[in-house]
């Protein structure tokens, strides 16, 4: 039977619109379920103090602590890294074969599953450089693993400079490298803070790549060659082992409120941006 | 004098720019010199041919986790991809721009959160749902299927969206101006001519399933034995590797770098494979 086109237009119309509510659904139902199970648990005191009987009981402060120094640690590698390569893919080199290659070195790198990254990390630093799982262990792995998401959003943050803002600059007797560090990075500043935020958020929530090179050590660190333990491995080990749903909950909560929040601000700082460009 | 300064800096951002393919590197090399021993050790075809997975009697065959990772990965695929291309056709074609540019960025919210916070939902909600309701363990293929073709929505939704709206405009008024109707033109002209950008979609959708660990680990029962039944539970090459990590040395160890190995390798195929769709646009 040939259904008459304006029919099967309907019927298309219903099945694909039923699928994107199933999707919204599903996300609405993933953050709102950990939501209010993990707001319950949260207080002050949670966030404050240190956890007891291997997190049975207490708080997460050590974690939320670890979660910050690998971060930063990761951020400020990956970071001078990931804008340097945006800035010469962009504003050096015409496309052609380097750039080809330079892209797909970054696409691939970010292909590689985070349990590599795990591995790969656990060989060079913790064993062979004798690192041990450190946060600097951990902070290097993380590094490469968020390298391509800063690279990529400079790229696009820096092409959205007009031409003509390089065109005055040079016109002034600028060279390229002022141009570039006067003119260009202060202008695509925001997109590269969305790429940073990105980052940011995928560093807070990695496990697989953080727990074979950072460790899961519950004291707090004295220095960078300490192990810590993050929010998102901390939550995987409760909740795994069967420790304490409850203070699992917590620590998801914490963690999926700090990445809505990051998220969100990324976005305002992308949207407020194009707007103004345009 | 400022000439000299300004090839210093060229030169050394183009160093900089070189850090991730250097870095693509590195891991490639440092991954096959750990595993490559044990592979050679065993030899290539047994290891990948032989399900005898015994790492204390130094016995290493990874046939079962390469079954799981098929099975799961196939399975994430059925429920992700038609879901996922419903909702970039439904948000790119069937909905106005603006309510598009709202929900785009909130579907890709989805890839924000964490695969622990997906694996944590799956045990909890998911699981004892198919124990209930299907029978069998419940941490099983399907839960694992279900849960990876929920995480690799993002990826495919996103980039098929990009993929539709480079579709030119003067495709889609030609087929209007020849009587055909919105659907008509949807899926006979601007699919066909997003083909390529779809397919980078679903492959890369696909390595993010077959590289996903932790949410798996959690949800997919972890049994070392060649699966039967989407019901019964499964081990990933991914999970393989972060079970035993934690306590796994000598020829153990090389063991499972060697699954880093194939898992590298497959993955790599994968991501040529895409850029190379993408490029054909």
């Amino acid at each position: 039977m040939r259904l008459n086109p304006k029919t099967s237009q309907k019927i298309m119309r219903i099945v694909l619109g039923i699928a994107t509510g199933l999707t919204i659904f599903i996300l609405l139902f993933i953050i709102v379920f950990m939501l209010s199970k993990g707001i319950p648990v949260l207080n002050w005191e949670f966030l404050s103090n240190f956890p007891a009987k291997m997190g049975k009981a207490g708080g997460i402060l050590p974690t939320i602590i670890g979660t910050f120094v690998l971060t930063l640690v990761a951020i400020v590698i990956a970071t001078p890294l990931g804008v340097g390569a945006a800035v010469y893919l962009t504003e050096y080199i015409r496309e052609g074969k380097i750039t080809k290659i330079i892209r797909f070195g970054a696409e691939s790198l970010a292909g590689i599953p985070s349990i590599i990254f795990g591995l790969f990390g656990f060989i060079l630093f913790v064993v062979t450089l004798k690192m041990g799982w450190s946060i600097l262990s951990g902070g290097l792995t993380l590094a490469f693993m968020i390298l391509p998401t800063i690279i990529r959003t400079s790229e696009e943050a820096i092409k959205t400079v007009p031409y003509s803002y390089r065109e005055v600059s040079f016109s002034l007797g600028a060279t390229k490298w002022e141009t570039i560090k006067k003119v260009v990075l202060p202008n695509a500043l925001p997109g590269i803070v969305t790429g940073i935020i990105l980052g940011i958020g995928r560093s807070v929530g990695e496990t697989a790549a953080v727990i074979f090179t950072a460790g899961s050590s519950l004291r707090l660190p004295s220095s960078l060659f300490d192990s810590v333990r993050t929010m998102s491995v901390h939550f995987y080990i409760l909740s795994r082992e069967g420790i304490s749903m409850k203070n699992a909950c917590g620590t998801a909560a914490v963690l999926v409120i700090f990445i809505l929040a990051m998220n969100l601000t990324a976005y305002w700082i992308m949207h407020k941006f194009t707007k103004r460009n345009l | 004098m400022k000439n000299t300064k300004e090839v210093v800096i060229e030169k050394s951002l183009f160093l900089i720019a070189l850090s991730a393919i250097f870095m693509l590197f590195l891991i490639a090399i440092f991954i096959f010199k750990e595993g490559t021993p044990l592979i050679f050790k065993v030899g290539f075809k047994n290891f990948v041919t032989s399900s005898k997975w015994f790492p204390l009697e130094g016995q290493f065959g990874i046939f079962s986790m390469i079954l799981g990772t098929l099975w799961i990965t196939a399975g994430a695929l059925i429920i992700g991809v038609p879901l996922g291309l419903s909702c970039a056709i439904f948000l790119s074609e069937f909905v106005p721009r603006r309510i598009m540019a709202i929900l785009k960025p909130t579907i890709e919210l989805l890839a924000g959160i964490p695969s622990v916070v997906y694996g944590f939902i799956g045990m909890v909600v998911l699981v004892p749902l198919i124990r209930e309701n299907l029978g069998g363990p419940g941490l099983s293929i399907l839960a694992g299927s279900i849960i990876l073709g929920i995480m690799i929505l993002p990826t495919i939704i996103s980039i098929s969206i990009d993929a539709i709206q480079a579709v030119p405009r003067s495709y889609r008024e030609g087929s209007l101006a020849m009587g055909a109707t919105k659907w008509q033109t949807i899926h006979m002209v601007v699919l066909k001519a997003a083909r390529s950008g779809i397919v980078a979609s679903i492959i890369l959708g696909m390595g993010r399933a077959i590289g996903e660990t932790m949410a798996v680990i959690m949800v997919a029962g972890n049994a070392v034995k060649i699966p039967r039944s989407i019901l019964d539970p499964a081990r990933t090459l991914t999970t393989n590797i972060a079970l035993e990590m934690g306590f796994a040395a000598g020829d153990h160890r090389q063991a499972l770098f060697a699954t880093g190995v194939v898992l590298f390798i497959i993955i790599m195929i994968l991501n040529i494979i895409a850029n190379y769709a993408v490029r054909k646009r």
